[in-house]
């Protein structure tokens, strides 16, 4: 169903135009005696509001342990295809015996990256998040692939509360083993 | 003083108009570039932003007071200009390379070539005459501006066609196409000027000088406002200018005509763009506004006269050179104003506001000012 | 063949709906026929019912009759029969269908029921599905969406077991994960015939094991991994390499054996990551041998054969063509005085007529073989193949090792059986009747030539890998594996099966039907069809038993073949799933 919307007839100085143009004039000759509105970039910097979607990183448990298990749902999920992930298996730590599994290789392309959030939206570890980092620069293709190491420098700790592994530590050392 | 003024007329006629010439180079192509840097520091104000306000120089940093023409960004003028001259021009391998290259060249000569019949100035000589300021004072005068000038569209035709390409090769056809319908009601809309300034009895004239004497009273833009205004919407669509830059219409055709251009090349076209601006908005003001007459009823003898310049022709020129440029200036301006405030047309709307509404008015325009000066000279 | 008497029919009624299955059908086979799924983790359709999960539950009834009268009870609201429905819901895994037999498979109770069963398999759950090789295929994923409640009412400490137990070679066990289904037990048990498997301990520290001193070892312990509904058991070969919903899964054949078992390959982006079994129910059921699993791994194998060359020396695609052709052609063939490249020794005529011996393979696809006929026929060269024989294992591996024998018999390539040595050949090329031999993938040292033989003759070899022959040949031009290519094999049932291509082969191979058509085309001098369409149309016109077939129609479970032309052949296999031997069929018949 085609819906019409009904134009109002024009009247005469809307037909002649020019007096249109001019009340266009004078909206934009008060705006150039207006204020700026801009920032002086690299001096000032924006203030970066909760939930801004920066460059993807991933983050390291309070306790400087892997959170990444890499179940590749992130790489799953990605729309234009830009995060790669090599699994395998990693040795037992001490602090977290039941890990198994963790990235080989994590690769962020951010040529491709559309910073839309849909990694950290669907990882079920909470190791990837969209950080302040905005900026972004480089002479090679390659510099703008972000390699594992990379992504967790850019990262660096989250504060959460989870300690996923030291429950399943304390669940063990209560007696509920085999 | 005399001596510099005789060592002119010592000089071979030749030497003399290559003087004019590079002069005319001179001041044309750094206005070109003072032109741009307005536009984009009108635009950035208009945007609520700062514009161009980083380059300076480090030699000179140490100089105080040389943070406010940063902030103006005077200096990306030369940071500008010396990008144009340097960076890599690039010729697409599918160019038709003469005609490439020619382009630009044809783009440059009617708009320097124009300017040096535009006179800019007047001063009274020891006749107590008043003397125009001008390169060249042609009698025919505005038939030479509009003849030479509208040769300026062969140079968007040509870029358009030796670009080889899809979208300078439409910029290029809507070029000719709008640059001719609207210089007919260019042309149709001044001669009720001419009508009035030759009037009978008189030696006929089409000498722009003439025109701005005539207008010692009233300004032709008060009593011929049709006129004015016909002549200034053409003007706009001559010059290309939003509302009606067709020709390159950046989202539509890509940059239209100079799509392929590059470094000094591309810099040429906006040269002649902006000398095209400078050039119409000093014929309107020639036309219409009293050229260098401070005021209306307030000719520029009259305030020689009260301010005893009549026999300080050099300070006289330069204040009269500063009434002229002062309105043409404005009209860049207003240039400017008008770009950031009305959208650009659409290709058919061109067409139609050209030929159906401009061409009739300008025709009823003509009509009604012939029969009007008719009228009043069989009355007297 | 003795056909099978006629089942009979018996009419239940599931939800709402009608339907007659055979007697003895259970409620999820008979609602699996309406379309209808219910839930189940231990049922699995070939083997027993344990019914231990207690995940299929359903509620049931069963028209009412007068005790007495034995009339039946009608419900005036309805007009109809009044069922009873039994108060407490039944596992619709071992409830056979029985006539007039009711079942509600979402009623409320049967909804709830599985809501607390499945609460209660999660209490000690792990819920690692992001580590876990199962995600994305787990049948306890599917049902917790379905019927889980999305939180844990559970406050206590969960269990804590064993996540990295190896069962055997090839079997990782993560017993945090374990339903406790006993499906892999079973397995063992009934289709292995290696009972090995058991639980030990009791409630929620029931923990799936191997007995004291076994291991999973047995060539079929990988099927286990497949029917385990969770990821309990996962495959070490497959652990952690890939998630299963990155998976291309293509339809293909195991080459094993003659069998023919069907399997699905799992690849993404050009890379093989698994082989598991396709259900064909005339074949191999829904298992497959592990050693079948790992076929994959010639296709990025050291040894890979992956350019052409001639004298040792890489060359070009065409380049090696041209030479095998000239080997080939030049010497038995008419000869074209205008070309150049004939060399001029060869120009003077046909001297070697017949001279050009062929060794295809039972390792071709049936096209192939017919390529390879339709090339022998034009040189008119002896064509032999080699017999692999292993022993069978009663299961899914035969005795013949060779997956298309009965492609070359059906095609004409061969009339009667191959040997495992090439004796013939060898003293056609010590008689030096033999000039030059064309191996199709086959090395000739192992068949019984010796290196001294192969001196003699120049050598065209055609094949995936490097071996003695090919470091012997003349021109080697490299092949693709199974893998890499698409179509049909004929096992020892006679069914033609077809497989797909499930990766691209390496840069620069040439697809082996363009190679054969190419040197079949230098032979003929006309153009021969190498792209599957077209090449079906040739063997549908010029092979009288596939007459009726083409690739595209060829179904998925594979096409029967009549057998009885070869009827009379001594066929080395043995009992297997499925298939019993012509000789042994006759004498239970
Ligand atoms: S970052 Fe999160 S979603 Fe991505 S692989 Fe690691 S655990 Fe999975
Ligand atoms: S932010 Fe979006 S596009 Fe960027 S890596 Fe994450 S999922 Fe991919
Ligand atoms: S390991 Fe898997 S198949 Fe075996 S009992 Fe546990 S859940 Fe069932
Ligand atoms: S499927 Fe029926 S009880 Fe497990």
């Amino acid at each position: 169903m085609p819906y019409v919307v009904e134009r109002k007839p024009l009247t005469l100085s809307e037909r002649i135009y020019l007096p249109q143009i001019l009340a266009g004039m004078r909206v934009t000759l008060r705006r150039l005696f207006a204020p700026n509105v801009t920032m002086e970039y690299p001096e000032q910097r924006p203030a970066i509001p909760t939930g801004y979607r920066g460059v993807p990183t991933l983050v390291k448990d309070p306790h400087g342990r892997e959170k990444c298990v890499s179940c590749q749902l992130c790489e799953f999920v990605c729309p234009p295809k830009a995060i790669r992930i090599t699994p395998g298996s990693v040795e037992d730590q001490p602090d977290r015996t039941h890990v198994e599994k963790g990235p080989q290789a994590f690769d962020i392309d951010m040529l491709r990256c559309i910073y839309c959030g849909l990694c950290q939206e669907v990882c079920p570890e909470e190791a990837i998040f969209l950080q302040n980092q905005y900026t972004l620069s480089g002479y090679t293709r390659a510099e703008l692939v972000n390699d594992k190491a990379k992504l967790y420098e850019l990262g660096g700790t989250l504060p959460d509360q989870h300690f996923k592994w030291d429950k399943k530590k304390a669940a063990a050392e209560h007696g509920n083993t085999h | 003083m005399t001596a510099v003024i005789e060592l002119w007329s010592g000089l071979h006629p030749l030497l003399q108009a290559v003087i004019k010439g590079l002069a005319v180079i001179g001041v044309m192509f750094p206005f070109g570039g003072a032109c741009s840097l307005i536009e984009r520091k009108v635009s950035a104000w208009m945007q609520g932003r700062p514009g161009p306000n980083r380059a300076l120089p480090f030699w000179v940093a140490w100089v105080p007071g040389i943070g406010l023409l940063q902030r103006l960004g005077v200096f990306h003028l030369m940071a500008d200009g010396g990008k144009m001259f340097f960076k890599e021009d690039p010729v697409p391998g599918h160019v038709n390379k003469f005609y490439f290259y020619l382009a630009p060249v044809v783009g440059m000569i009617p708009a320097l070539t124009t300017v040096t019949v535009v006179p800019f100035g007047a001063y009274l000589n020891e006749a107590g005459k008043m003397v125009p300021l001008v390169l060249a004072n042609l009698d025919v005068g505005i038939l030479a501006v509009f003849a030479v000038s509208s040769l300026g569209v062969y140079a968007l035709i040509l870029a358009g066609w030796a670009s080889n390409s899809k979208y300078p090769f439409l910029g290029g056809i809507r070029a000719s196409a709008q640059l001719i319908s609207y210089e007919l009601s260019m042309t149709l809309s001044v001669l009720p000027v001419f009508l009035w300034v030759n009037v009978p009895g008189g030696n006929g004239t089409l000498s722009l000088f003439d025109v701005v004497s005539a207008q010692n009273g009233a300004w032709f833009g008060l009593w011929m406002p049709l006129s004015a205004i016909v002549f200034l919407v053409a003007l706009f669509a001559e010059t290309n200018r939003l509302p009606f830059d067709m020709a390159e219409g950046e989202a539509d055709l890509v940059g239209g005509f100079h799509t392929e251009y590059g470094a000094m090349k591309w810099g040429l076209f906006f040269v002649a763009e902006y000398s095209h601006m400078l050039i119409g908005s000093g014929v309107f003001v020639l036309l219409f506004l009293g050229g260098w007459n401070p005021l209306p009823w307030v000719p520029l003898a009259d305030v020689a006269v009260w301010l005893h310049l009549t026999t300080q022709p050099i300070l006289l020129g330069l204040l009269s050179i500063g009434i002229f440029l002062g309105k043409a200036l404005f009209f860049i301006f207003l240039f400017m104003w008008v770009r950031w405030t009305v959208p650009r047309f659409r290709y058919d709307q061109v067409m139609k506001l050209g030929w159906q509404k401009l061409l009739p008015l300008a025709i009823a325009n003509l009509l009604f000012y012939a029969l009007l000066i008719a009228w009043i000279q069989t009355r007297n | 063949m003795i056909s099978a008497p006629k089942p009979d029919l018996v009419t239940v009624n599931i939800d709402g709906k009608d339907i007659a299955v055979p007697k003895g059908t259970n409620v999820i086979e008979a609602a699996r026929q309406l379309g209808i799924e219910i839930p189940h983790y231990c049922y699995h359709p070939k083997l027993t019912i344990a019914g231990n999960c207690r995940m299929c539950l359903i509620e049931m009834g069963m028209p009412a009759v007068d005790p007495a009268t034995k009339a039946p009870i009608m419900d005036a609201a309805t007009g109809k029969q009044k069922i009873n429905w039994i108060p407490r819901p039944q596992i619709g895994c071992a409830t056979n269908a029985s006539p007039g037999l009711h079942v509600k498979t979402s009623s409320p109770m049967a909804r709830e029921a599985r809501e607390g069963v499945t609460e209660f398999l999660l209490i000690n759950h792990p819920l690692d599905c992001p580590i876990c090789d199962q995600a994305g295929e787990c049948k306890l994923q599917e049902f917790s969406t379905a019927y889980g409640r999305g939180y844990s009412r559970f406050v206590e400490q969960k269990n804590v077991k064993p996540k990295r137990t190896e069962l055997g070679p090839r079997v990782t066990l993560d017993d945090e994960r374990c339903i406790l289904c006993s499906r892999c037990i079973r397995f063992c048990k009934e289709v292995a015939k290696d009972d090995v498997l058991g639980f030990v301990d009791r409630g929620s520290y029931s923990t799936l094991t191997c007995y004291p001193g076994k291991q999973l070892a047995n060539n079929y312990s990988l099927n286990t991994v497949d029917i385990c509904p969770v990821g309990a058991l996962t495959s070490t070969d497959f652990r952690f390499k890939m998630r299963v919903w990155f998976l291309k899964e293509t339809p293909s054949i195991d080459t094993e054996s003659s069998v023919g078992a069907n399997t699905t390959v799992s690849s993404r982006e050009g890379v093989i990551y698994r082989i598991t079994p396709r259900q064909n129910d005339a074949v191999n059921d829904t298992w497959m041998a592990d050693s079948g699993r790992l076929l994959y791994k010639q296709v990025k194998a050291d040894n890979r054969l992956l350019a052409p060359s001639i004298n040792g020396a890489a060359t070009a695609t065409e380049m090696a063509l041209k030479a095998a052709a000239d080997l080939l052609v030049g010497r038995t063939g008419p000869v074209r005085h205008d070309d150049d490249a004939t060399p001029a020794a060869h120009r003077a005529g046909a001297p070697y007529q017949g001279s050009v011996a062929i060794v295809g393979s039972g390792r071709s696809s049936v096209e192939e073989q017919f390529l390879t006929k339709k090339l022998a026929d034009a040189l008119k060269a002896s064509v032999s193949l080699v017999s692999r024989v292993g022993q069978g294992d009663k299961l899914l591996i035969s005795a013949d090792r060779n997956p298309n024998v009965r492609g070359a018999l059906v095609t004409g390539l061969i009339s009667s059986l191959p040997s495992q040595q090439l004796t013939t050949l060898a003293a056609d090329i010590d008689a030096g009747k033999v000039k030059t031999v064309l191996s199709i993938g086959e090395d000739l040292t192992a068949a019984g030539l010796t290196a001294a033989q192969l001196a003699k003759v120049a050598v065209v070899y055609l094949g995936t890998h490097q071996n003695a022959t090919s470091n012997a040949a003349k021109v080697v031009i490299p092949t693709l594996t199974v893998f890499e290519k698409s179509g049909t094999f004929v096992n020892q049932q006679f069914r033609l099966q077809k497989f797909a291509k499930a990766v691209p082969g390496p840069a620069g191979v040439a697809d082996d039907l363009v190679t054969l058509a190419s040197l079949a085309g230098a032979a003929t001098r006309s153009t021969v069809a190498s792209d599957l369409g077209t090449l079906w149309s040739a063997i549908a016109a010029e092979v009288k038993p596939l007459a009726l077939a083409t690739y595209a129609n060829v179904p998925a479970t594979g096409l029967l073949l009549d057998a009885t032309p070869w009827a009379a052949l001594p066929f080395c296999e043995g009992e297997t799933l499925h298939f019993k031997p012509a000789a042994s069929a006759a004498a239970t018949a």
